[in-house]
This record gives C-alpha cells, sequence and structure tokens, in this order.
C-alpha cells in the first residue's frame, strides 16, 4: 500500500513536471506580445489577438517559412519571460533602448514613433515644460519609456504607473490624471478613431529625445539568437520590399509610419 | 449598445470571453486543490512527526508561506522558478531546449503551496483534537500503523477539519483571481480586457464579482449540506 | 544580490511604510464600524439584519481584486454623478479608493468575528450584570464588550494579517506600496533577488506583528493567569495558549 503511494506521488510530480515540455529547436516560432495595446496588439471580443504587431508578425513568418503561435503577456514581465524562454521574440512595439538592450538584442527597427502629452479637451494645460506640470498628476503605463522619461524629467509632477495602455486612458477619461505621456501613434488612434478617446488631445511638440526613444521600435530577442535576428531581419526587408508592410501599414494608420512621413 | 449586448455571446458581446474565463479559472481551482491537500497532508505529517528537523522544516513552511502576499509568491514562481529551472537545465546541458512554466502551471504551483502552508495547520490541529486511545485500540488489536491512519485516524481527521477546509477552498477561488496579475486568461483578466476595449468598468467589474460571489455562495450550501451529512453520527455539542 | 539591496532600500522602506499606513488606516477605520454593525446584526429582531449580511456575504464571497478594480475603475464611470453629490475627491485619489475597499472588506470580516465572539460571552456573566442593576449601556461597557474582544482577540490579529498580505494588490492601481516598488525595481533590473528582499520584508513585518500582538494578549489576560505563575514565562504561556478560559469553563 505504502508503495502504491509513493508511486503515485511520484507520477503526480512527474505529471506535473510534464505540463511545461521541453521545447524543441525547429518548433513553431513563439511570439510574445502584449495584446493591450491598440491598434499594434490587442484582444477582439472573439478573444483573438489582433492588430498591427500581429499582422507584421503573421508576414514575417510567412516570409520565413515558418509556423507562429502567439503568447499573451503582461507588459512587466514581457522581457523577463522572453528570457526564461516563454517565446523566443517579442513582437509588442518596443523602443529599442540602451537599457534594453543590456539584456536583450534587437531587430531592425519596423516602425519609428515619438512619444507625446495627452490631456482632457476641457484642459487648461498648454505649457508641458517640467516646471509649468509640477505638481499636477502624470500617468504611463509601467516598464516603459514613457515611464521612464517621466520619472526622470517630470521629478517634481505626480507620476502613477499602471499595469496597461488602457488603464491609462481610463484614468485620463475619469479625470484622475491630469495629463499623460504615451506613444504617438496609438494617442492619435486613440483620440481621432475611437469614441472613448474623443475626450482628449495631444499637446505640445512630439517627444523625440533619443535617450527615450531610442532607435525606433524593433523586435526582441535573447542576446544569443542571432539566426533568428538575421532571419526576421531579412524578412522583414522583403516585405519592406514587396509592399506586404504598406498594405498592413495603410489598414491602420495614415502615415507610414516605419519613416514617420 | 446596451449592458446586455455588452454580456452576450458572440463576436461583438463578451459573455462567451467572461465565459472561457471561467473556465480557466475553474481549471486552475481544481487542479490546485488535489496538490495543495496532498501538500497540506504531508506538511502535517512533518509536523506532529519525532524529528525535530521535521518538525521545523514544516515550522519554517507554514510560517514563510502564511506570512507572504499570495501575489508576491505568485511572482516569484512565476519569475523566479522559470528562471533557476532553465539555468539548471542549461548547466546540464547547454543544448537543451527551453523548459515552459506556463502562467497556469506557475498559478497552480504558487496556490498549491499557499493552500498546503494552511491545510497543514487545519489537518495538524484536527490530528492533535484526535482521540489517542482510539489509535492505540486499533494497535492493539493488531493493525498496522498506516491501517489505523487510514481505517481510524484519516476519515476522523476529514469530518474534523472539514470546516476549515472549506473555508480554505473558498478563499482558494477567490485568490485564483490573482493570476490575471501574471497574464493568465481567467474570469478576472478577461473582464480587464473587455473594460479596455469597451470602457465600461463598472458594468464588466459588477458582473465579476457577482459571479465570484454566486460560486461562493453555492459552495457554502454545499459545504454545510457536507458537514451535517459528515457529522450525522455526532450530537451537536450545545454551548 | 546585496548591491541591488544598497540600491534600492530606500525605495523598499517608502514602499513598507505605505503598505503599513493603508492596511492599519482600513484596520482602525474598520474596527470603528464593525463594532456597531456586529451588534446590530446579533440583535435577531433588527431591520439590519439582512441588509448587514448581505453586505457581509459580498464581501467575503468575492476576490478582493475584483473589489478593489470596482471601486476603482468602476466609480470612474460615475464620475459626474460622483462630483454632483461631492465625493469625487474621495473616488479621485488611488490611496482613499484602496482605503476604502480594505476597509469595506476588513469590516466585513470584523463583523463576523465580533458576531461570533458576541454569542460566546457567557450568557450567566450577563444574567449576572442585570441582576446587580446594570443598564444596557453598562452591560456592553463593563461586561459583554471587554468578554467579547478577549474572545475576538486571536481571529482579529489573522485578519489584520491577512489584510497586511492582502494590501499587496493596491500596487495594480498604481500604488506604490512595497510590492508596488518591488516590481518596479524588478522591470528595471529583471533581477529576481528583489522579490526575495521583499519576501524577507513582508516576513519581517508579519512576524514582528504576531510577537506584538502575542503580547498584548498575554496582557489582556493576565488575570487568568495564576499569581504563582506570573514570573514563570513558560506557563504564561501556556495560560495563554488555552484561549477561551470562560468558554471552557462554560461547557463543563
Amino acid at each position: 500500500m505504502i508503495k502504491k503511494i509513493r508511486s503515485f506521488a511520484f507520477c503526480t510530480l512527474l505529471g506535473s513536471l510534464a505540463f511545461g515540455q521541453l521545447q524543441a529547436a525547429e518548433a513553431p516560432l513563439r511570439i510574445g506580445t502584449e495584446g493591450a495595446y491598440p491598434p499594434f496588439n490587442f484582444m477582439t471580443a472573439d478573444g483573438k489577438l489582433a492588430g498591427f504587431d500581429i499582422d507584421i508578425s503573421r508576414a514575417l513568418c510567412e516570409k520565413m517559412q515558418r509556423d507562429c503561435s502567439f503568447v499573451a503577456q503582461d507588459w512587466d514581465g514581457i522581457i523577463p519571460a522572453l528570457l526564461a524562454g516563454k517565446y523566443d521574440v517579442i513582437v509588442a512595439s518596443m523602443f529599442i533602448t540602451e537599457k534594453r538592450k543590456l539584456k536583450v538584442d534587437f531587430s531592425d527597427p519596423y516602425q519609428k514613433s515619438a512619444m507625446t502629452f495627452v490631456i482632457d479637451k476641457n484642459s487648461k494645460i498648454t505649457d508641458i515644460s517640467p516646471s509649468a506640470m509640477a505638481g499636477k498628476t502624470i500617468g504611463a503605463q509601467g516598464s516603459t519609456t514613457q515611464a521612464d522619461f517621466l520619472s526622470k524629467v517630470y521629478a517634481d509632477s505626480e507620476i502613477r504607473f499602471y499595469q496597461t495602455q488602457d488603464a491609462v486612458n481610463l484614468d485620463l477619461i475619469s479625470g484622475r490624471l491630469d495629463a499623460q505621456v504615451g506613444d504617438i501613434i496609438p494617442m492619435l488612434d486613440w483620440t481621432v478613431k475611437s469614441t472613448d478617446g474623443k475626450c482628449c488631445k495631444l499637446v505640445g511638440e512630439a517627444i523625440t529625445d533619443p535617450t527615450y526613444v531610442g532607435d525606433g521600435v524593433g523586435m526582441a530577442l535573447r542576446q544569443e539568437d542571432d539566426k533568428l535576428r538575421l532571419a526576421l531581419n531579412k524578412a522583414l526587408a522583403e516585405i519592406v520590399a514587396d509592399g506586404t508592410y504598406k498594405k498592413i501599414n495603410d489598414k491602420y494608420f495614415d502615415l507610414n509610419i516605419l519613416t514617420l512621413k | 449598445m446596451n449592458w446586455y449586448d455588452y454580456l452576450s455571446y458572440g463576436p461583438t458581446g463578451w459573455g462567451d470571453e467572461l465565459m472561457a474565463g471561467l473556465a480557466v479559472t475553474a481549471a486552475l481551482a481544481l487542479t490546485t486543490l488535489p496538490f495543495g491537500l496532498l501538500g497540506g497532508f504531508l506538511v502535517a505529517a512533518a509536523a506532529v512527526s519525532p524529528s525535530t528537523a521535521l518538525r521545523n522544516s514544516a515550522l519554517f513552511f507554514t510560517t514563510t508561506i502564511r506570512g507572504l502576499p499570495e501575489l508576491l509568491s505568485l511572482f516569484i514562481i512565476y519569475h523566479g522558478a522559470g528562471m533557476l529551472i532553465n539555468h539548471t537545465i542549461k548547466w546540464l546541458n547547454p543544448e537543451a531546449g527551453f523548459f515552459e512554466l506556463s502562467p497556469f502551471v506557475a498559478g497552480a504551483v504558487a496556490l498549491s503551496l499557499v493552500f498546503a502552508g494552511y491545510s497543514a495547520e487545519v489537518l495538524r490541529g484536527a490530528w492533535q483534537a484526535l482521540d489517542r486511545g482510539q489509535r492505540e485500540a486499533a494497535l492493539a488489536i493488531g493493525m498496522t500503523r498506516w491501517q489505523a491512519f487510514r481505517r481510524i485516524e484519516l476519515i476522523q481527521i476529514l469530518r474534523l477539519a472539514l470546516p476549515g477546509l472549506g473555508n480554505l477552498w473558498i478563499n482558494l477561488i477567490k485568490d485564483t483571481a490573482l493570476v490575471s496579475v501574471i497574464a493568465l486568461n481567467d474570469l478576472m483578466r478577461m473582464a480587464n480586457v473587455a473594460v479596455g476595449v469597451t470602457k465600461k468598468p463598472f458594468l464588466f467589474f459588477i458582473t465579476v464579482c457577482l459571479i465570484y460571489w454566486l460560486i461562493c455562495l453555492l459552495f457554502e450550501y454545499l459545504l454545510s449540506a457536507l458537514e451535517k451529512h459528515a457529522n450525522r453520527g455526532h450530537f451537536k455539542q450545545q454551548i | 544580490m546585496f548591491d541591488l539591496l544598497i540600491e534600492y532600500w530606500p525605495k523598499l522602506l517608502q514602499g513598507a511604510l505605505l503598505t503599513l499606513k493603508l492596511t492599519f488606516s482600513a484596520v482602525i477605520i474598520a474596527a470603528t464600524l464593525s463594532l456597531p454593525l456586529a451588534i446590530l446584526r446579533s440583535n435577531h429582531n433588527s431591520i439590519w439584519q439582512w441588509p448587514i449580511r448581505l453586505f457581509v456575504s459580498f464581501f467575503r464571497g468575492t476576490p478582493l481584486l475584483a473589489q478593489l478594480f470596482l471601486i476603482y475603475y468602476g466609480s470612474g464611470q460615475f464620475r459626474l454623478e460622483l462630483t454632483e453629490v461631492g465625493l469625487w475627491w474621495l473616488f479621485r485619489d488611488p490611496f482613499y479608493c484602496a482605503l476604502l475597499t480594505f476597509s469595506l472588506n476588513s469590516c466585513a470580516y470584523q463583523i463576523e468575528i465580533l458576531r461570533g465572539a458576541l454569542q460566546a460571552v457567557n450568557k450567566g456573566e450577563i444574567e449576572a450584570a442585570i441582576a446587580i442593576g446594570m443598564n444596557k449601556l453598562q452591560q456592553y461597557q463593563k461586561v459583554i464588550l471587554p468578554h467579547c474582544y478577549r474572545i475576538a482577540f486571536p481571529a482579529l490579529g489573522n485578519e489584520i494579517i491577512l489584510l497586511l498580505k492582502g494590501s499587496a494588490i493596491a500596487s495594480v492601481i498604481t500604488l506604490m506600496d512595497l510590492m508596488g516598488h518591488t516590481r518596479r525595481v524588478f522591470s528595471q533590473t529583471f533581477d529576481i533577488s528583489v522579490y526575495l528582499w521583499a519576501a524577507l520584508m513582508y516576513l519581517l513585518i508579519t512576524s514582528l506583528f504576531v510577537w506584538l500582538w502575542r503580547k498584548i494578549e498575554q496582557h489582556l489576560n493576565r488575570h487568568t493567569q495564576r499569581p504563582s505563575d506570573h514570573h514563570n514565562l513558560q506557563s504564561a504561556e501556556q495560560s495563554t495558549t488555552k484561549k477561551y478560559p470562560l468558554e471552557s469553563a462554560n461547557v463543563r
């Protein structure tokens, strides 16, 4: 009887380990994304991932002739999960920054971007200099370049960090925030195209300081995965050249986000 | 759109997504229960064992688990255990692939540890409340220690521990909401996703609250019926 | 591992202070509300019984995280209405939202604990109080409540610890408590050891609290120790582990 129990315990232990399986080398490419960052990556009402990042990934996979699967990951943990091997590449509109380069490698940029302040349409804020914004409450998504920018440059303002961009938007709508800092493209998209974003408008010049915005937006990979990085770069160049990129771009945006022109 | 449109099934409503999330929540709770209970038994056995080392490790385990926020345990397992396992695998075999600790497994492991920590205390209390004489009698009539445990003690421990374990089960169901923070698509996270898209926070959060409430009420009812059944041979103690 | 602590300890400490502030403010608010509600709930003729039961059942039957989201983001949907009744300042601030949620949640649990303790107060004591001519207020003040709190004391301590741990979710509505700072440091350094340091800090806080609570409990129960045991620590501990001496006398 004791033997039975022991072997049962052993089996359950093995069973629990088998939940996560060892991944073979040529398995489908696993792509990590956030799924809460429209229009780049988001969940549709039928529970599927969609958006610019997803479409671009699919196009890249097609060019590389590899099967792809998507993994949704909370933004805070998106780099740790890559390092832990939960997926092989992050396609989630991530800025290429020096700090991130210490941990991961990036593909060539597949979009350019800048940051911008967003405020309520009825807000009286016109000056967004750090001294004018002192004492005001400013929000941004945590673990982002916007968050770094705010905590360095706007030290005298009250800064709040949120789990998702959607949560920042919610609190700007409800008036808990005086302003927020976000990526210019999703912010334009939100304030112009969506119904709930009608509350708000962009203010001030776009923030293009390369210390924060870096060299644009790239796909992040583990540093040892050079082969995959080169393959992605090649596929990216191909979809830009054959017009696939433009087709996807135009589906979501009015301007070309690879050049920002 | 009316509120019931938002909660309806189909491509525009979120009802089907919420139900899919509920299925994940249920799967997580049901996966956790047997492992947590088994862990609780092992820790409780260690806590009443004659070995000082075993007793101390059991004490260390229960104190740590019960002193840490469940959310923190979850993060430590999710980020820490994944890294640790991969480092070990790489160290053993640099050519090996990656071990994937999914949010589901991480959540189940963390919640099992929490459940084990709390249920160990409940089980130990029940164990110690047993009448020693019964065991001695069982041994005296020639049962082995294992037989005495299984036939005499275990059933009584379960009866005595039932109210405590029932509470822990309801707590476990509520704790599953925490895994939404590590991106497992459970009921709570699907509500968050729906709120992000629809900007109707009150509607969706009150809905998930009501769903959790209903489940907890249901189990409260079932557990009290079960307790009544388990205690049918015992007089209710009047105070 | 240690260099991380050297660089970030002021942040973690700052976070721990907010955790403590949030938890203990909520506990105190809940404690003030829970006593009258528990008394109302115990009175079987009260019309308040059902609303209180519903309140307790809801807050004990739903996840704290869902309650926090409901109160924080849910209230944002009613900004105009709340501004009209002059309550928006309360819901505008994440700290107050967390405080409100935790207070209501803890209040529900404390009502249940106190209700049980009120029931466990020896009926003979109350009869004796009536017999010597105490009025209702005096009965509560001098007899029922002291017994009630002594019986409820260990359970209340557990509840405070549960709330302290539960407060870690305040970080999801932007509050930089211990958990909030920990997650931020982790997202900057990707260094897992920050979680271990946070774990140590939480353990330190909870064990200090358990120790303190036990000391107070011993103090409250000092009259149940035999005089000869007074300086004997070991037997003092034994007498307090026998938690409800009055109740056990009653059973016999």
